[in-house]
């Protein structure tokens, strides 16, 4: 609750703030600190749920674990203003507006961490997509981003109709909106409403880019400014996640009416690995590279919804912190560079070892390395999967493309390490390094001591 | 404390290291090589007054079950031991290398003798992972910064092909922990797990993948030549003198006892994999040109006999396949110290190019042929009483397994004794002409290997003590 209005609002401060301050170092200093505030807010109310878990007029529900995820995604909104937040001069002028925006779309991660009710899960979906689309158009000077602005908004507002129309069509079959009243799981398997989680799951898998439904992923990810790329990959996809999981685990579940919609599921992740895996192999470009990563990853994060188990849901917010961390601190990197292609790492460890070195970090992260946050990430979904059962061949799966992913991740370190030539950088201050450093040590000592994490949840 | 003490002082010192410059890396190498030689020495005499003092617990991620859960016992001692000794051998030898960037090459090797002790000391199931996968990255490192032309694609090869081994790994460990009753990742509750029989069957399968590709045993061995050859000489040596026993070690630690049924179902289909690779790499070591391809295919050759020798389910194949861990590892590094020096004098590899090093370089000679005969299991030679053991424990198998696996030894006559005559004998060139014989610490070195050899192979009765108390324990849940 409070950190949805603290969110909100913040957004509306942050429009304010280009109108009466025109400096736009300060428009950062700004809005990290009012990010810093909702973080606080949000952190605050976890005193008063400890009685039990708070739902206003059945709308939204406050739970613990809906206040831990809030703190991750404002946390890596936190490290992502704080690595990039300069790169938004780069993309115009409207600063202030592009904080404004990331902030809205934070307040649709709140919604999307809280609701009770459909209805909340659709508006939810609506405020993190429709500030992304301005997003990835804001860079008006190359045709590119309009590109990637439209295509995502034609797709993606697509794919809101088909998330209505599911919606629609359980509150036909159940009477009601209310996630906890919907019973599906008791007695015969309703036809509509079955049709309607198979909506609300295409729909969804849309908006976290799994396969078949990821093509817009990596021309919209390439097209877009880096700078939001980074964003929009990282803490938006945690929070379609989110969504994703609270209501297939919270309204869909029921004796027989799991196993239906499990199936589908599973054969998606499957799908989601394979394609993004693979495809990301044959890249030439890091930036291409890593939007396929991030339909690779959409993949295990899809393993922890497929499963229903505790490790799942521990699992996914540990996931969605690695994966965010890690990926914003490679976007970060890359958006110092000349060359967005492999060849442009070439040789950046002799030229800035520190940026090499945490890049490292990062991808040993995302490849699951242990002693990196991507490994207990992986363990857990993993776990999780293998703790199902019946979806052993779904862990094999993605045990394979697991292995496969180390090739295009370690693509990169054999581009900064072992190749010749001299990347080129944009001057780098010992702030943006001493920021990295931090970061790279977040993942580590999540990767040798995840417990800090799991204690809360 | 003091196995703490074994992973932490190669950590600490590997970390330090990439802070220095100058000959401060070289110096820092050899001193906590030697420090962690002292400690493991230090360790061998409290293993025979108190060996439990030996186990340390701490608490590391209580919501899994996964405790930092390291231990000594006789096998894990006697790999700590190799460990140490052959780092200090390593770094004594290349002391008057210079590498490019000498910091990050001896931290990157301190930091590979860190993960390797936590491999060999690991007792609980997800530390072990961690620290299997851990030994990896550095070594991939150091063979991808100073290895020779195609060292990229083939370290690469190497680190996918581990890294999906130990994938592969991981869901049976996850699937183990998941049916053990408290789950736990101890050692004792993977012991106890009780996995049903038709679930050993497919389990074992997804360890002995990860352990076989590490180790290498035919098919699964393709990475192996190549890496050895691209590699520096120093990482070789870590390469086929240590870390293929992480391979060994792991079955003998994490296979039989938790899978005991799974392994008896699949010893013959593992027996026979062995031995294919053992007379399959000895006949390809035969043809070899290449000095450092050929004692590659050696060392697979010795690996199958040993990894044939683990699955035949009797303690004295068992325990000499132990005591060969040790042995074998030596006597690899012995040959991989005198391809270096030959190599750092001749700048060839070819053996065809060589030839008559006898005449200049007397040492080396004397040295090659000593070592070559420990390598063939020459008797009073350290490798034959494992070598003995372990053909022994084979005939009680079967006998025709031991015929076959046997011819192995002849054939490691052949390509053993033909790169002596190649290396050593027949005629000079105008290249061999200008070898120089020893140098003092060369001459340290290999007079250490030579007399390990020696005393081990006429007196090996405190090595194979070491071990019997793991033997015994293998044995008594297998």
């Amino acid at each position: 609750m409070n950190a949805l209005i603290s969110t909100a609002l913040s957004g509306v401060v942050m429009m304010f703030a280009g109108l009466f301050v025109s400096n736009k170092q300060r428009i950062k200093f700004i809005a990290i600190v009012v990010l810093l505030a909702c973080l606080v807010a949000n952190l605050a109310e976890l005193s008063t749920i400890e009685a039990g878990d708070r739902t206003l007029y059945g709308m939204i529900t406050i739970s613990r674990f809906s206040i831990l995820f809030n703190a991750i995604a404002l946390g890596a909104t936190l490290i992502f203003f704080l690595l990039s937040g300069s790169a938004f001069e780069n993309v115009g002028e409207h600063v202030s507006d592009y904080f404004a925006l990331i902030f809205f779309i934070l307040s649709g991660i709140t919604l999307a961490s809280t609701f009770s009710s459909l209805l909340m899960l659709f508006l939810a979906i609506e405020i993190i997509s429709i500030p992304q689309y301005i997003l990835a158009g804001s860079d008006k000077k190359t045709p590119k981003s309009s590109e990637a602005s439209l295509k995502y908004f034609l797709m993606g507002s697509f794919s809101t109709g088909i998330l209505l129309m599911g919606i629609t069509l359980i509150y036909g079959a159940t009477g009601t909106f209310n996630v906890a009243d919907l019973g599906l799981g008791a007695g015969k398997v309703n036809t509509l409403a079955l049709c309607g989680i198979i909506l609300v799951a295409f729909a969804l898998s849309f908006k976290v880019s799994a396969a078949p439904f990821h093509f817009w992923t990596p021309d919209v990810y390439d097209g877009s400014p880096t700078v939001f790329t980074s964003f929009m990959a990282t803490v938006v996809k945690a929070g379609g996640f989110i969504a994703f999981i609270r209501i297939f685990h919270g309204a869909f579940i029921g004796e027989r009416i799991t196993a239906d919609w499990q199936l589908l599921l599973a054969i998606i992740t499957a799908a989601t690995l394979i394609i993004g895996n693979f495809t990301a192999v044959f890249q030439q470009s890091v930036k291409r590279m890593l939007a396929y990563s991030s339909i690779a990853q959409a993949g295990f994060m899809l393993l922890a919804v497929v499963s229903i188990n505790t490790h799942a849901t521990q699992g996914i917010v540990l996931y969605a912190a690695a994966y965010s961390v890690a990926t914003i601190g490679i976007f970060a990197v890359m958006i110092k560079l000349k060359d967005y292609t492999f060849d442009g790492f070439n040789g950046l460890a002799r030229t800035q070892p520190v940026l090499a070195i945490t890049t490292t970090i990062f991808v040993c992260s995302l490849a699951g390395i242990p002693a990196t946050a991507g490994f207990f990430a992986k363990y857990f979904v993993l776990t999780a999967a293998i703790e199902q059962g019946n979806l052993l061949w779904l862990v094999i799966v993605a045990v394979i493309c697991a292995a496969i992913s180390a090739y295009y991740y370690f693509r990169v370190i054999i581009a900064m390490y072992f190749k010749q030539g001299e990347a080129e950088t944009a001057p780098i201050t010992s702030g943006f390094k001493v920021m990295l450093i931090i970061t790279a040590a977040i993942v580590i000592l999540l990767g040798i001591f995840p417990g800090l994490l799991l204690e809360l949840i | 404390m003091l196995t703490v003490l074994l992973i932490l002082i190669p950590l600490v010192a590997g970390l330090i290291t990439f802070g220095l410059k100058g000959s401060g890396p070289k110096a820092l190498g050899l001193i906590a090589s030697l420090a962690s030689l002292a400690v493991t020495l230090g360790a061998l005499f409290q293993f025979r007054t108190a060996p439990a003092s030996l186990q340390f617990t701490a608490n590391w991620i209580p919501q899994l079950g996964a405790q930092f859960s390291v231990g000594l016992d006789g096998m894990g001692l006697m790999l700590c031991l190799l460990t140490a000794i052959s780092f200090l051998l390593i770094f004594i030898v290349i002391f008057n290398r210079e590498y490019e960037r000498a910091n990050s090459f001896y931290g990157l090797m301190l930091l590979s003798q860190a993960g390797l002790v936590g491999v060999f000391t690991a007792y609980d199931a997800l530390l072990f992972y961690v620290f299997w996968e851990l030994a990896l990255i550095p070594v991939y490192f150091l063979c991808s910064l100073w290895g020779g032309e195609k060292r990229i694609p083939v370290t690469f090869k190497f680190f996918v092909y581990t890294f999906a081994g130990s994938l592969l790994m991981l869901i049976g460990l996850i699937y183990i922990y998941l049916q053990s009753p408290e789950h736990s990742f101890s050692y004792a509750s993977f012991i106890n797990s009780g996995v049903a029989p038709q679930d050993q069957s497919w389990l074992f399968w997804l360890f002995f993948v990860a352990f076989a590709i590490k180790m290498p045993i035919f098919p699964f061995h393709t990475w192996q030549p190549d890496t050895y050859e691209q590699s520096p000489t120093p990482v070789t040596m870590v390469l086929s003198g240590i870390m293929v026993k992480m391979g060994l070690f792991g079955v003998i630690r994490w296979l039989l006892p938790v899978l005991p049924k799974g392994a008896y179902m699949w010893s013959d289909v593992a027996i026979v994999l062995s031995i294919i690779g053992i007379i399959y790499a000895s006949c390809i070591a035969i043809v070899q040109s290449d000095i450092k391809r050929l004692i590659a295919y050696s060392s697979i050759a010795h690996i199958g006999l040993m990894s044939a020798a683990i699955f035949t389910n009797n303690e004295q194949s068992l325990q000499g396949m132990m005591v060969q861990l040790f042995n074998h590892g030596i006597n690899i590094i012995g040959l991989w110290i005198i391809v270096e020096i030959i190599q750092q004098r001749l700048k060839i590899k070819n053996l065809n190019e060589m030839g008559g090093i006898a005449q200049y370089a007397p040492g080396i000679a004397i040295f090659l042929v000593t070592i070559s005969f420990a390598n063939i299991a020459l008797p009073l030679t350290n490798g034959f009483i494992g070598e003995f053991l372990m053909l022994s424990g084979l005939y009680q198998y079967n006998v025709w397994f031991m015929a076959v696996a046997g011819l192995g030894v002849i054939l490691g006559a052949v390509y053993t004794l033909n790169m002596v005559q190649k290396v050593i004998f027949g005629q000079s060139n105008a290249l061999t002409e200008t070898t120089t014989d020893l140098k003092g610490n060369e001459l340290l070195v290999l007079s250490i290997i030579v007399v390990i050899i020696l005393v081990l192979g006429v007196y090996p009765k405190p090595m194979l003590e070491l071990v019997s108390s793991t033997t015994e324990l293998v044995n008594k849940v297998y």
